[in-house]
């Protein structure tokens, strides 16, 4: 595991990040320095370094194992982190124009994306249990600077507190369960826990290490029972952060769950595999539900964000290639759906500011044709209509479940399914068929490219990135495997 | 371990540690401090769970896994003060049960 670190050319694997972490401190100077102006520099900047870091990842990243083993570059880590740090670049494009109504006018905020970002990308590539410690807190400390960054609001402090309180508690378990593994294996090294699981077997300590692990995990991607911070955490924070906190942070866990599942924990596949089938079932279900009677447009967005966790966590219950191979896809989908429904949520406004109750939005269709079209499309994805890309999100899902027997499971999801199409349609049905209360504001040029974008993706998804997205995701799981 | 501490005491000691500091999480409805504490204390049980596995195993990973934890550790903590007097700016107290703006 020993690896060459004495010239350049040999941290290539870690170029994307290193990159981040030099940009990032660069923008913290330029902050500080400039006088005028200086946020919109370091966001401009910001995106700049997010958009070379993803052209990093992408062409000047190769397979390796680097810094004692704790660092791993692959395809699948590849392919996640083109996924995070676009997911990035766009959450700060959508916080571009309304910064300051929304209080992110601070250069900090895009600073701390950049670190989060930067502990996400650690994440994925965590070939260590210290690596994913430690990624995950970079992650985690400055994504609860960023719940709180608008600190004249009692809310979005609130959503920092409860935040912070939480994924502390979370944290603390997914290493209570790390210590288990470390102290019943003998390793950290993901690869050296694979090795002694297989030749040693498992032992009841290593799986309550397991248990654990799995929990502080299950929080970071809110799956049920560990959701109960996101839709107060989605309510409270800015509009813009909360776009941001649905889309890489989500990406990242469920990256570095499904590596510690399949890579690490491998050998013991029939015993992690129930627990993943629990977080699955409850997290569909509770969520179709408890959405219903959300009057929110972010605490829906936030119990929507529950369920397709659960959705994305079917194609792992089956711990098959296909399986992961489905995650992935479902992630990227996920990922833009969100994209474009934030796009469409910050576009939403009347002259008292951003309609954040689902009843305001009456009549959308109307005055603003093209938000509320956009909307519809993807609130038709959500629900997984064809020939919308969120149908081959989880149709991809389903049929790993299937062909793994799992066939209660899918019908679970099949019902949960169809039982959330209740809410989505309610959004469409106020956009379109209520009679109009307020008048809406013009929208900013990006947020409609965004949704024009997104939008042409939904419909276009089967003739255009369908199949290259799906060999993309085929190489990323087979690397895992 | 000529006093006949072995393994299994550090590891019940720390299982009562992490056990009080989730307890305190929940069962708490006074004061958010109390909360911070309870962190620390989870926190501080998992480095005796390293300590004690490392020097069992004759491994000095755990230790460096300690090391960590407790720098990390120290970065949480004051991010989470300092969240905290925000929010006591803005709300004018601190105590569990005014964290109440949004349900749930």
């Amino acid at each position: 595991m020993n690896s060459d670190i004495t010239s350049l050319a040999s941290l290539a694997p870690a170029y994307p990040e290193i990159f981040l972490v030099l940009a990032a401190l660069a923008l913290l100077v330029a902050g500080v320095v400039l006088n005028k102006e200086r946020s919109v520099v370091v966001t401009v900047g910001a995106i700049a370094a997010l958009v070379v870091a993803g052209l990093l990842v992408i062409f000047q990243s190769p397979d390796g194992v680097l810094f004692n083993g704790v660092f791993i570059s692959d395809s699948f880590s590849r392919y996640m982190k083109a996924l995070i740090v676009g997911g990035s670049a766009f959450a700060l494009v959508l916080s571009y124009s309304n910064a300051t109504e929304n209080g992110v006018h601070k250069f900090e905020y895009a600073v701390l994306v950049l670190t989060a970002t930067l502990g996400m990308m650690t994440m994925v590539s965590a070939n260590d249990l210290m690596s994913v410690y430690v990624g995950l807190e970079l992650q985690s400390l400055s994504l609860y600077v960023v719940a709180a960054i608008k600190r004249d609001s009692v809310k979005a402090t609130e959503a920092g507190l409860k935040y912070f309180v939480l994924g502390a508690l979370s944290s603390g378990m997914l290493l209570y369960g790390a210590s288990l593994v470390y102290g019943f294996t003998g390793h950290t090294n993901l690869q050296e826990i694979v090795l002694a699981i297989a030749t040693e077997g498992r032992s009841i300590g290593l799986i309550f290490g397991i248990v654990f692990l799995l929990a502080g995990l299950a929080f970071k991607i809110s799956a049920v029972p560990f959701h109960m911070w996101t839709p107060d955490v989605y309510e409270g924070a800015p509009t813009p952060v909360t776009a941001f906190f649905a889309t890489a942070p989500k990406v990242a866990a469920m990256a570095l769950l499904v590596r510690i599942v399949m890579d690490t924990f491998e050998p013991i596949t029939r015993d992690w595999q129930q627990i993943i089938i629990f977080l699955s079932i409850a997290s569909m279900v509770l969520a179709a539900f408890a959405a219903i009677g959300q009057r929110s447009i972010k605490r829906l967005i936030a119990y929507s964000s529950i369920g397709h966790v659960g959705f994305a966590l079917v194609g792992l219950s089956s711990g098959t290639q296909v399986g992961v191979e489905g995650v992935a896809i479902y992630m990227a989908i996920y990922i833009t759906m969100t994209v474009g429904l934030f796009a469409c949520v910050l576009s939403v406004r009347t002259a008292d500011g951003y309609v954040e109750n689902i009843d305001e939005m009456a009549g959308l269709s109307r005055e603003r044709p093209f938000v509320a079209a956009v909307m519809a499309i993807l609130m038709f994805s959500l629900i997984g209509l064809p020939p919308l890309a969120g149908f081959f999100a989880k149709w991809h899902v389903f049929l790993a479940a299937i062909e793994a027997q799992l066939f209660v499971l899918a019908v679970i999801g099949v019902l949960a399914s169809a039982v959330s199409a209740f809410y989505y349609l309610r959004v469409v049905k106020v956009m379109y068929f209520d009679e109009p209360v307020a008048r809406f504001e013009a929208v900013p040029r990006e947020l409609n490219v965004i949704m024009a974008i997104t939008g042409f993706l939904m419909i276009a998804y089967y003739f255009t990135v369908g199949s290259p997205l799906a060999s993309l995701a085929h190489t990323a799981a087979g690397s895992l495997l | 371990m000529g006093l006949g501490i072995g393994l299994g005491h550090y590891l019940s000691v720390a299982a009562i540690l992490f056990t009080l500091g989730v307890f305190g999480i929940f069962l708490n409805r006074k004061n958010v401090i109390i909360i911070l504490m309870s962190v620390e204390l989870i926190l501080l049980s998992v480095n005796l769970n390293f300590v004690a596995f490392s020097a069992e195993l004759g491994d000095l990973q755990g230790q460096v896994f300690a090391l960590m934890i407790l720098t990390v550790a120290a970065a949480e903590a004051a991010i989470g003060l300092a969240i905290l007097v925000i929010f006591y700016r803005n709300r004018g107290s601190i105590a569990v049960d005014d964290i109440n703006m949004m349900k749930g």
